[in-house]
Formats: C-alpha cells, structure tokens, sequence
C-alpha cells in the first residue's frame, strides 16, 4: 500500500514540475521571441524565419532606434520624470504617514486626515474633470503635468504608515517624554529603522513613474513631450490604430506583412531595459512590501 | 490639569504642517474634480466654464442610457471584469499549490522567477509584444498553428475571441504575483500542523485538503472580497492598447468608452455623465467589499 502510494505520489510530482516548467517558460517565450526579433535582420524578420534566436544577428533595429532625436528627448522626459516625481512622491509620502500613523487621542485630528485621504481611494472625478483641473492649474505641457496629480501616492502613505504602527513604541514615547519635536522622532528614529519598507516604497515609485504613460499621452500637447512609454505607445500601438480604423481585411493583413518589426520589437525592449535590470530587487522586495504593509494578522 | 490639552495642541501644530503639503495638492488634483462632476449635470459650453453653462437635469444620463455603445460597454467590463476576478483566484491558488509541492529549490525559484516578470512591465510594453506575436500573417502564435490548420486567426480582430485574449494575457500579465503572495502565505504555515496530520496517517493530498486549504484560506477570501470592489474595471490600459474598432461590440469597456467621447469627440458633458455613473457604481462596490472584508477577516485599511 505504501510503496504504491510513494510510486504514485513519485510520479505525481514528475508530471507536476514538468508542467510547471512549461507553463513558465511559456510566460517568458513571447519575450524571449520578440527580443530574438530586435537582434535580427529586417529580412529575416519579414521571412518570419526568426524563432527563440536572433537570425542574421545584426543592430540595424537598435541604431535605428537610437538615432532618432525624439527617442532621446523621450528618454529624458522620462528620466527627469523620475528624478523629480520620485523624491516628492516620497517626501510626501513620509511626511503624512507620520501624522496619520499616530492614534486619535494623540492626535485628534488623525482620522479626519486619514478619511480626507482615504476618500480618493474610493471615489474620483473621473477623466473629465481632472484632465479640465489639470489645465486650469496651467501645468499641463509641462514635466509638472506627469508629477502634481499623482504626486500623493495614498496607497504607498497606508503601507507606511501601518508599517511605522509595527515598530516598537517604547523608543519614540521615551523621545516624546524627554521633548523630542515630532519631526526629530521622524527624521532620527522612524526613518532609520525604516529603511526596507521605503526601499521597497521608492521601488514602488520608480515602476509606477517609469510605466506610466496614459497621462503623458492626454496631458502632452505635443508629441515632442512625450515620456518614452507614451513615446512607445505611439509608435507600437497608436499609429497601427489609425490606419486599422478605415482599412479593409485585406489591407490589414497587408499592412501587418510591413517589416517595421524589427524597429518595434528594438524599442519595446530598451523601453523595458530598466525594469529588467532592477527586477531581481522587484522579484525580492516587492511582495515582502505588500505583504508586510497591508495585510495584518 | 486644564493646560494639558492645550499644550498637546500646540506640540501637535507641526503635524498638521507636515500634512499640509499633501493636503493642498489632493484639494486640487482629488477633490475639486469630484466638484467637477457637476457638469454632468449641464449642457456644457466651454466658452462659459462650469458655472455660466446651463443645468439640464439629467438629459445627458438619459441620453447616455439610450446609446447602444453604452449597454454594451457595461456589458462587455461586467464580464471582462468578472471573469478576470474568478480567474485572479483560482489561477493564482492553485498554481502555489502545485508549486508548493516542488521540493528542488532551485526549480521552484527559477519557475518564480520567470512567472513574475510580466508582473512589472507596462501594458505599452506587453501590447507591443502581443501585437507582434498575434499578428495574423507574421506572428509566430500563427505561424504554430498553421502547422495544424490552414486558417490564420485575427486575435485581436475577431470579436468572438477578443475578450477571451483580453482574459489570457491578463492572466498572463498578473498571476505571477498572486502566486508568490499565496505562496509566501503558504510557508507560514505552521510545519507542526503537518506533523500532526502524518502522524494521524494523513497523505499528501489529505494534508493539503486539512492544513494547507485552511492555511491559505483567510487570505484567498480577502483578496476575493476585495477584488469585488473591481467589478467596474477591466483593465483600461490593456484593452486600449490592443483594441480596434472591429471588437468594440465585445471588447469596448466603460473606461474606453468614456475615452472616446470625452476626448476623441470632445463631448466633455457626456464623458463626465458616464464618468460619474462609473464612480458611483464602483464607489458603491468597493465600500461593500470593504466593509465584507472587515465583517470576514477583521481587514481593516488603516
């Protein structure tokens, strides 16, 4: 009885594993084919010769790609996104988590602040009025146009601040009762020991700045200031768009044989270039974060 | 004694400071729009702005409720949307399961490691890569299948599949994540809880059915309770970046909907009315899935 049931049990998890490993390399195949595509010739490409490896390697689609000036004012836009939009989003972020970690009867006012933020979770303007909000304030056009609407992540303030809530309280009480101001305690001690749960908060914040492109697309007049996904977004997605709209089966069949593939599949794979580089700190600290911060007991 | 409060209040002005800042800055870009909603209510005239534009009641519901591309719109996030939940929970839970069963560390890290990553890539990057794969003539999904039948198929053409490859690739995108989620539940589970069961002459698969079930069980209702809260969203970012006007009647969803009025036809009073019915409706289900999650697992946000 036993030894049937170890066989069966044996063999079960040689049929499990094998199928797990097929169900994950197919998650990564079409990214494997496509960055396969962007090392290809456009010749190649066009033959539809290309599977899982590159055929006549070359880096015509990648100097393409880099030659064009937009490309480069995209990736700026991008960049200087990041390098402003993320520091106020943590500063901001930092700064009401404090308040709101502390409890009502220090802090009266604690839970009018944390429904007055909360409230945006639950319900919005919409589209509309927040796109009108946006011109009225005279930043759309503007780099401030990607960073002043989002710039209170509520959502990252909640992990903090119930993250703040798990660390030991006698320290901060005891600085409290010798005078310590609330921006000393925040600065010298929630800060400090604090650190994995805002590295994996200014992770948070580099994916969402970096991905982010609808806002780029509604709020950018032109084109030329375009973020580099709102930039790709263009190219991959918008342009096909226009001209499946009046075309006819045929000419959309035809339309897809245009071997532009190469240059497209180029772009998608710097777009995505950073991300890949920092995933095996998103693989470690991104769930931790979730997990940690939101979900208790 | 009587000080006391007083003294507490003026220690506490730097913390009505500190939220200052983000005070100011959610007034304007969170709640004057949710003022904004107003001109769902008026025949909107952009020369004479939100307070000289006439009220007109709620002709602009009435005739957004009469629009075909409307009904259908909610009918095809409805669906998107529910399928998308019921799948974010079955897929995810078993797939960490059956994971969970692989002893080989390392496999169990890499196959981690390669279900993950289309978690962080933006749907710009996805639909690219979905567009090129898909394709009817060149993609390599139909070069495949071309090897069994001689028919091409249009994926992202063909009305009757579209909402189902909305579905995969959405599955694709983010059952990574929940998986690891459910997973790193699983390894808190006490091993002495296991120990138990094999004494008891438990095998594999009673274990699992009478510890690890019940292990995971508490966070696979929360998350299906707050998933209700989604019911209104399909995904706007996936199906905008790989829908066409040959799916619209089974793949356009409220969220795109409300895109092409409001800024393809510029029809702002119209967008806001099926904007706000949007909020409302969404406002409406995340409370109650809030208030099921506290109700079920003593969840509370903050």
């Amino acid at each position: 009885m036993n030894i049937r049931d170890s066989k069966a049990e044996a063999l079960f998890k040689k049929i499990n594993t094998v199928f797990l490993c097929i169900v994950a390399v197919l998650c990564v195949l079409p990214l494997v084919h496509v960055l396969a595509l962007s090392f290809s010739s456009s010749r190649a490409a066009g033959a539809g010769i290309v599977t899982l490896w590159p055929k006549e390697f070359t880096l015509e689609a990648y100097n393409y790609a880099i030659g064009r000036s937009q490309f480069w004012r995209s990736m700026g836009i991008s960049l200087s996104r990041i390098l402003v939009g993320l520091p106020v989003n943590m500063v901001l972020t930092v700064l009401t988590a404090y308040p709101l970690y502390m409890y009502s009867r220090s802090f009266k006012a604690r839970n009018f602040y944390a429904w007055f933020f909360f409230i945006t979770i639950l319900f919005n303007g919409g589209l509309v009025p927040t796109y009108m909000v946006v011109s009225m304030t005279g930043i759309r056009d503007t780099l401030w146009a990607l960073i002043l609407p989002t710039a209170v992540p509520v959502f990252n303030i909640i992990l903090l601040l119930n993250f703040f809530r798990r660390l030991p309280k006698e320290i901060s009480e005891s600085a409290y009762m010798d005078g310590a101001s609330h921006l000393r305690i925040l600065f010298q001690i929630f800060i400090p020991l604090s650190k994995p749960a805002l590295a994996t908060l200014i992770l948070f914040v580099f994916v969402f700045h970096w991905n982010s492109w609808f806002d780029g697309l509604i709020y950018m007049n032109s084109s030329e200031n375009y973020p580099l996904q709102t930039y790709l977004q263009n190219i991959v997605v918008a342009r096909d768009f226009e001209m499946y709209s009046s075309a006819t089966a045929e000419e959309l069949k035809a339309l897809a044989e245009v071997s532009d593939r190469t240059t497209k599949a180029a772009q998608i794979f710097i777009a995505a270039f950073p991300i890949l580089i920092i995933y095996p700190y998103l693989q470690k600290h991104f769930v931790k974060g979730i997990v940690v911060g939101s979900i208790k007991g | 004694m009587k000080a006391l409060p007083s003294a507490k209040a003026k220690r506490n002005v730097p913390l009505h400071l500190m939220l200052l800042p983000a005070v100011i800055l959610v007034l304007i870009y969170n709640y004057i729009p949710m003022l904004g909603v107003v001109m769902a209510f008026q025949r909107y005239i952009p020369g004479r702005g939100l307070f000289g534009s006439p009220f007109t009641g709620l002709d602009n519901f009435k005739y957004v409720f009469g629009l075909s591309g409307f009904t259908s719109a909610v009918r095809n996030t409805v669906f998107i949307a529910f399928i998308k939940m019921v799948t974010g929970i079955v897929v995810p839970v078993t797939f960490a399961l059956l994971l969970n069963e692989v002893r080989a560390k390392k496999t169990k890290k890499i196959i981690q490691t390669m279900i993950y990553l289309p978690f962080f890539l933006s749907w710009v990057i996805l639909a690219g890569i979905l567009r090129d794969i898909l394709s009817p003539s060149t993609g390599i999904v139909n070069k495949f299948l071309m090897l069994f039948t001689d028919e091409s198929v249009y994926f992202l053409a063909n009305a009757g599949i579209f909402p189902w490859v909305i579905i995969i690739t959405h599955i694709w995108k983010e059952f990574g994540y929940a998986t690891i989620i459910y997973l790193a539940t699983l390894t808190t589970i006490d091993p002495a809880l296991y120990e138990a069961a094999m004494i008891d002459g438990a095998g594999r698969l009673s274990q699992t059915w009478h510890v690890t079930i019940p292990g995971i069980a508490p966070i696979v209702i929360l998350l299906s309770v707050l998933s209700l809260g989604q019911i209104l969203n399909a995904g706007f970012d996936q199906v905008f970046n790989l829908y066409n006007f040959s799916v619209y009647s089974t793949g356009d969803i409220l969220d795109t909907f409300i895109y092409r009025i409001s800024l393809d036809n510029l029809q702002f009073a119209i967008g806001t009315a099926v904007g706000l019915f949007r909020s409302v409706v969404s406002f409406v289900f995340v409370v109650a899935s809030y208030w099921l999650a506290d109700k079920l697992t003593d969840y509370r946000v903050f």
